[in-house]
């Protein structure tokens, strides 16, 4: 499913955070988008998800809105049918267990449990054996790819990460990027990477570069 | 999302656990009031139906109530046998039933009466047959499957009314005869043990007539030589007795009975008289008659009763305002552990709004857990107060004499446990506000 962001801006108050940003992202496509902190990558995920209204332009995924600068989206539909999202911190709810985490994210996101689709993505990503534990009790390594799992297990057609290397040293940082590459390219889906981690550009055959908000290809 | 609330919910074990144990107490305490309020009244309304006065010794009426109508505290003393007639003769009168008591089986009263009490409480016989003679008992539907007695089946009753009196002995030489066993009443009738009130003279050694209706009947003693014995009726000494012995004081100023006394001969006597007006007339004169002409009192149920239950009323409505604050705090528990809950938990709310979760399903979680705390409560203290009835049942005899049901569910109660649980959401609304006005974005960047 293809991924149109068309002349996005966004500023808070008089400072302009993001200007005039569009690009294309081809079904099944994986690309970087690189940028140091403060060039406004988040910001841009943010809209991308539809957590964020922009002040112009629109992003479309597919032929479905996810969101314009006139509101007429319906975010959290798109968002929960067709997205996986990985974010640095926010990775697992509290009070549930590993398992019971990407059950949930099925409910919300599918509408019903697919436990065998967990078990295998779990497998997959080799944390199979942590599936009863509590997020507190998860290491660094493990809550990321638990992340990973939580998105990959509601079958989404647009994966997106947000600094998914950030805490990790560089060995562990290239494992997880291939990781996600591996896992969006088996379940068929696109994959946006943000992150200031220059490593990795080595991995991708498509990097984005945003500069004070300016898209440089 | 119900599941999630639930996974919160254990996620704080012992702040869930304070709020449900403090909501289960206040439901507790609120269905024990409504449930012995509307049992209480129930049944001194049911028990006291179709009495319209009660005639007895001078004393507290409430006494004389609650020992002639209710069955549950001792007489104020005993009357004289020709009450009875007194009253019977009275146009109007409709009925007038004797009562004579003294003694009990297994704690269960038996009580001298005669057909009247059959047509008062509108008993039928399940078993068996109506007594005919002195010395034959009718058992109520209670007594007959508390006590396992069968038809033909003789017992001994004990002296007293209850049966850890002081004092308590058997009339070895005077056993009743288990001849009937009544259908189910609802009434006090099911926990009585019903016989002619000649029983109740001959077991005391009191001479009567076999019937009273023939003149050609013969006087004799049932009672072993018992005439004279230190014990008679129940609730009275003889001194009492024989100030009490003639509902009419003699010209002299004397009454006859003092004279009586003085050979030690016990009287034939009742302990009280249940009175139903055949006309409203009987309502102004028949009060005034036994209150002022006699040495009898007479007291009307309904007024006693309407007494008793604002006496417990003003009890009951102390600990009820209690029981509400303890419920309004209860919720208060509940709004600030949710407040609490929604300012440390932002992350993942914003977690499941980046899932796909729509706003109002965040706050339905929210909304969830406040619910099923006051719910849990709720039911809790429901449970509570309904084992406790049960438990003090079996544990008070008193109560269970009162005719008490433990598992009598009330439709009031429906309305207090929705109320409860409407206190739960009411006490997660501004929690959730919170939670709807979650922005997600902002919190990531915060995170």
């Amino acid at each position: 499913m293809e991924l149109k962001v068309e002349e996005v801006g966004l500023s808070y108050g008089a400072r302009p955070v993001l200007q005039n940003v569009s690009f294309t992202l081809e079904q099944q496509e994986s690309a970087l988008l690189l940028g140091p902190s403060g060039s406004g990558k988040s910001s841009l995920l943010n809209i991308i998800c539809g957590l964020q209204t922009p002040d112009r332009g629109t992003v479309t995924l597919g032929t479905e809105r996810v969101v314009s600068a006139d509101g007429s989206a319906n975010s959290d539909a798109v968002r929960r049918r067709s997205m996986g999202i990985i974010f640095q911190t926010l990775r697992l709810v509290s009070a549930l267990s590993l398992k019971a985490n990407l059950l949930l994210a099925q409910k919300i996101q599918n509408g019903a449990h697919d436990p065998n689709l967990v078990q295998e993505t779990l497998d997959r990503l080799g944390i199979a054996d942590r599936a009863n534990a509590r997020p507190f009790e998860l290491s660094q390594g493990e809550a990321q790819r638990a992340a990973i799992a939580r998105a990959l297990v509601v079958k989404p057609t647009l994966l997106i990460a947000d600094e998914p290397t950030s805490a990790l040293d560089a060995a562990n940082a290239e494992r997880a990027a291939q990781l996600l590459l591996d896992v969006a390219r088996n379940a068929g889906a696109s994959l946006l990477v943000a992150t200031h981690d220059q490593r990795l550009n080595a991995l991708f055959a498509r990097t984005m570069t945003l500069d004070n908000g300016r898209l440089a290809a | 999302m119900i599941s999630l609330a639930l996974a919160y919910l254990r996620d704080r074990p012992l702040t869930t656990a304070l709020n449900v144990a403090l909501l289960a107490i206040a439901v507790a305490m609120l269905i024990l009031l409504l449930q012995l309020g509307a049992q209480a009244s129930e049944r001194l309304e049911r028990d006291g139906r179709d009495v319209d006065l009660v005639v007895g010794a001078k004393g507290s009426p409430l006494q004389l109530i609650l020992s002639s109508v209710f069955h549950v505290d001792q007489p104020t003393g005993n009357v004289p046998f020709a009450a009875l007639d007194l009253l019977r003769r009275d146009p109007s009168v409709a009925r007038a039933v004797p009562l004579a008591l003294g003694d009990n089986f297994r704690g269960y009263r038996i009580v001298g009466t005669d057909e009247s009490f059959a047509d008062l409480y509108q008993t039928r016989i399940a078993q068996g047959r109506g007594f005919d003679a002195p010395m034959e008992a009718v058992l109520g539907a209670s007594v007959a499957a508390q006590t396992g007695a069968r038809l033909g089946q003789m017992f001994i009753g004990s002296h007293g009314l209850t049966t850890d009196e002081d004092g308590d002995h058997g009339h070895e030489n005077a056993p009743f005869t288990t001849v009937g066993i009544l259908e189910p009443t609802g009434t006090v009738a099911d926990r009585l043990i019903l016989t002619p009130f000649e029983s109740v003279w001959e077991v005391h050694g009191i001479k009567h007539d076999h019937d009273h209706d023939t003149d050609d009947d013969h006087d004799h003693d049932h009672g072993d030589d018992h005439e004279g014995d230190e014990h008679a009726h129940e609730g009275h000494d003889h001194a009492e007795e024989e100030e009490a012995a003639s509902p009419f004081v003699g010209a002299s100023g004397q009454s006859p009975r003092v004279l009586q006394a003085r050979s030690r001969v016990l009287e034939q006597e009742l302990t009280a008289l249940l009175v139903t007006y055949r006309n409203a007339s009987g309502a102004v004169r028949i009060p005034s008659l036994i209150n002022r002409q006699t040495q009898m009192q007479s007291a009307v149920p309904a007024v006693e009763t309407t007494r008793l239950l604002e006496l417990i009323g003003a009890s009951f409505d102390g600990i009820r305002l209690f029981a509400w604050l303890l419920t309004a705090t209860g919720g208060l528990a509940i709004f600030v552990a949710l407040l609490n809950m929604a300012r440390s938990r932002e992350g993942d709310l914003a977690l499941l709004r980046v899932m796909g979760a729509s706003r109002v399903q965040v706050v339905a979680t929210v909304v969830m857990e406040g619910v099923i705390t006051a719910a849990l409560g709720a039911v809790l203290g429901w449970i509570a107060a309904h084992t406790l009835i049960a438990l003090a049942k079996s544990n008070f005899a008193t109560l269970a004499d009162l005719g008490l049901t433990a598992w009598n569910i009330m439709p009031a109660e429906g309305f207090l446990l929705i109320g409860v649980v409407g206190i739960g959401a009411l006490a997660a609304l501004i929690p959730a506000w919170r939670v709807y006005k979650v922005d997600p974005a902002r919190i990531m960047a915060r995170i």
